[in-house]
């Protein structure tokens, strides 16, 4: 079992995740058209390249722009719980032997200390965000079981990894079930909402050509994001 | 009854139809028929399929529901944060869901969307700026638009100003005579007090082809007046086109794609017959949208660009009072508290973000200038964008759009307000007169004149 998980199934979901998050990027810039986006992408490449990597770089700061300063308590919960969703499956020492194993190399490793904290933090900001969702109305009306099923397949690795990590009960069993969930979210990435992990960039590309070519980029302004 | 006699999915093609549907006060039978207008869902599914690609696509499959957008909305906030104003949740359920049903939706379906594509949203654009992911549902609700307007589903109002835009080529029935003759008209009235004022039409290779909204020919000359005065003040070679001088597009509030465009060429027209060096357009936020903003791109320019480079009212007169062509008398600056409204087409959308404000500086004595709070891009609308203003049917969800603006005003404690397009001054004025808060409004041109030094050409003789 464990072998077939760690062996057949990991690079099933490695390669549907990878493979899927390269043809969903390539369809997405194909399918920018600048005639029905009303957008000269073609015409002014330098100009929305710029936007483009401004627009990233302003939102990927923390209290980076006026929309998440105007929100300082979804902003702390949000980055707290990317913070870890991306430094610690990339970057946890068990993990990069894993991969040394499997692929031949391997990322740089935290600390084992920093590690359990970022994991926490997750594990802390998606209870956070979940009782936002609840409580505040104007979020509340748009969330639905899909919204739920998304939060669970995102956090239920780092669960199931702190159980083993802990040791709580039978430790192989939460090993198990740890790259077991790791894989469904490897293969959720590329068919769900989860897309936004690599999507949020196009996005975010396309709105900073938008800005950088047509809406004030050619004029000289920046866009005070 | 699938196609009514006045609402129906054909668009006004002949002037005898615009004066059918004209007739039809306050739109009484248009809304009846609608009441049972059928929806071509197949129609809808193809138009989707083939318009609607990745970047919208996208948009509405990322959407964390996170509702960050929803402070970002004026509509939300001055509807006591009703969660059905939350931006995403308006389009989820109108776009998101026309979508998901592949099209197959009814009747009573297309009467929420239309509500909410043109009373829940002004496509003033502040919500993409708040939105993590970058979706902007000001964007969407434009494109929303195009279906419903193809679907017969539009406010009475704006059907016919888009077959205005068919029949006359200007968003109110007005022909090329008319324009030409009250322009010249306007010009006789003031040459006396302007020795030499004049109109001059169709003159090829102008420094300036100046553009205009039909409104002002029908409701108010003395604005074409007043442009001719400030031109001729500043010694500009101008003219204006007798053919393609409406600069505005009700089509684009429609969501007449095709409208928008032949409105548009007849611009781009004149600008390639004429060949002016630039064309300056009036104080209007939505025309310089249409024509200079969005308008390159109806018309299948790939450069995103005009014929000739177009400029918005505020980057001429900015320029005139920086290079001196235009002189102000320092003693008739404005000495009352004064704000200025930004206007969501040219600002937010076009960047043009502290034009304006060069403007006051010349204009407005030291200390008597007070921003609005948020200001430039990250202004609110003016609670009446979009088309707001202009329909019967939402005049009570438009009134309590204008709150927020009146809000705003009233925080800065000026008594005067200068807002540089149409849109916006008529609901400024539309506040003052719902809310009575004690406040006058205009347009730069009168201020300018009445403050200007004559130059001694434009003297008249003792």
């Amino acid at each position: 079992m464990y072998e077939f998980i760690t062996g057949f199934m990991f690079w099933l979901a490695l390669g549907v995740c990878l493979t899927g998050v390269i043809v969903r990027t390539i369809l997405y810039f194909r399918g920018l058209q600048w005639n029905l986006d009303r957008v000269a992408y073609k015409a002014y490449p330098v100009e929305g390249f710029k936007g483009a990597i401004r627009s990233i770089y302003k939102w990927i700061l923390p209290f980076g722009t006026h929309g998440w300063r105007k929100q300082p308590f979804m902003t702390v919960i949000f980055f707290s719980f990317h913070l870890g969703a991306v430094f610690v499956p990339l970057f946890l020492l068990a993990h990069n032997l894993f991969l040394k194993e499997k692929l031949g190399f391997s990322f740089f490793s935290i600390n084992g200390g920093v590690a359990d904290f970022l994991t926490w933090l997750v594990v802390v900001s998606t209870i956070l965000i979940i009782l936002r969702r609840i409580a505040l109305p104007e979020v509340r009306i748009m969330t639905n079981w899909y919204d739920y099923l998304i939060i669970l397949i995102s956090v239920a690795p780092f669960v199931t990894g702190l159980m083993a990590r802990y040791q709580v009960g039978d430790y192989s069993f939460w090993l198990l079930a740890h790259i077991i969930s790791g894989e469904i979210l490897l293969f959720a990435i590329p068919f769900t909402k989860l897309s936004h992990v690599f999507l949020f960039f196009a996005s975010r590309a396309q709105l900073g050509m938008d800005y950088g070519i047509k809406r004030g980029g050619l004029k000289g302004t920046k866009m005070a994001w | 009854m699938p196609e009514g006699i006045f609402c129906n999915k054909k668009p006004i093609e002949t002037e005898e139809a615009l004066t059918a549907l004209l007739g039809d006060t306050s739109g009484a039978q248009y809304y009846k028929e609608m009441k049972s207008l059928d929806v071509d869902s197949k129609l809808l599914w193809t138009t989707i399929q083939n318009t609607c690609k990745s970047r919208i696509r996208t948009w509405l499959e990322i959407c964390a529901h996170c509702g960050m957008c929803a402070d970002s909305c004026f509509l939300y906030l001055v509807n006591d944060r009703d969660p059905k104003q939350v931006p995403a949740y308006k389009i989820q359920s109108t776009l998101g869901e026309i979508i998901k049903r592949k099209g197959n939706v009814d009747n009573k379906f297309m009467h929420m969307a239309m509500e909410t594509a043109w009373a829940k949203c002004t496509c003033c654009n502040r919500c993409g700026m708040y939105c993590p992911h970058g979706i902007d549902m000001g964007i969407m609700f434009g494109y929303l638009r195009g279906l419903l307007y193809q679907q017969g589903f539009v406010p009475w109002e704006l059907k016919i100003g888009a077959g205005m835009h068919r029949v006359y080529r200007a968003q109110m029935d007005v022909s090329e005579e008319e324009f030409v003759e009250t322009f010249q008209w306007m010009v006789e009235e003031y040459e006396e007090e302007y020795p030499g004022l004049a109109v001059p039409v169709d003159v090829e290779n102008a420094d300036i082809m100046y553009t205009v909204n039909a409104r002002e020919v029908k409701h108010y000359p003395e604005d074409l007046a007043e442009a001719a005065i400030l031109f001729h003040a500043a010694g500009e070679n101008w003219t204006v086109p007798s053919k393609g001088w409406e600069q505005t597009s009700l089509a684009m509030f429609a969501g007449d794609w095709a409208a928008c465009k032949m409105q548009v060429e007849n611009v781009y027209a004149a600008m390639e017959r004429l060949k002016p060096k630039r064309m300056v357009g009036t104080e209007c936020g939505h025309a310089h949208r249409a024509t200079v903003v969005e308008g390159p791109y109806w018309a299948g320019r790939k450069d995103g660009k005009p014929p000739a480079e177009s400029i918005h009212y505020i980057e001429w007169l900015a320029e005139a009072l920086r290079e001196g062509k235009l002189k102000i008398d320092p003693e008739r600056r404005i000495k009352v508290p004064v704000t200025l409204q930004d206007s969501c087409n040219y600002v937010r959308n076009h960047g043009l973000r502290e034009t304006a404000r060069e403007i006051l500086s010349y204009i407005v004595e030291p200390g008597y200038y007070r921003e609005m709070s948020p200001n430039r891009e990250h202004n609110y609308c003016c609670g009446g964008g979009g088309g707001f203003n202009g329909i019967g049917l939402f005049r009570p969800q438009r009134n309590k759009g204008l709150i927020t603006k009146r809000d705003q005003i009233l925080a800065t404690g000026a008594k005067l307000v200068i807002a540089p397009c149409h849109n916006c001054w008529d609901a400024i004025r539309d506040l003052e007169e719902e809310f009575e808060i004690g406040i006058k409004w205009s347009f730069l041109k009168p201020l300018v004149i009445s403050m200007l030094e004559i130059p001694d050409h434009m003297k008249p003789e003792e």
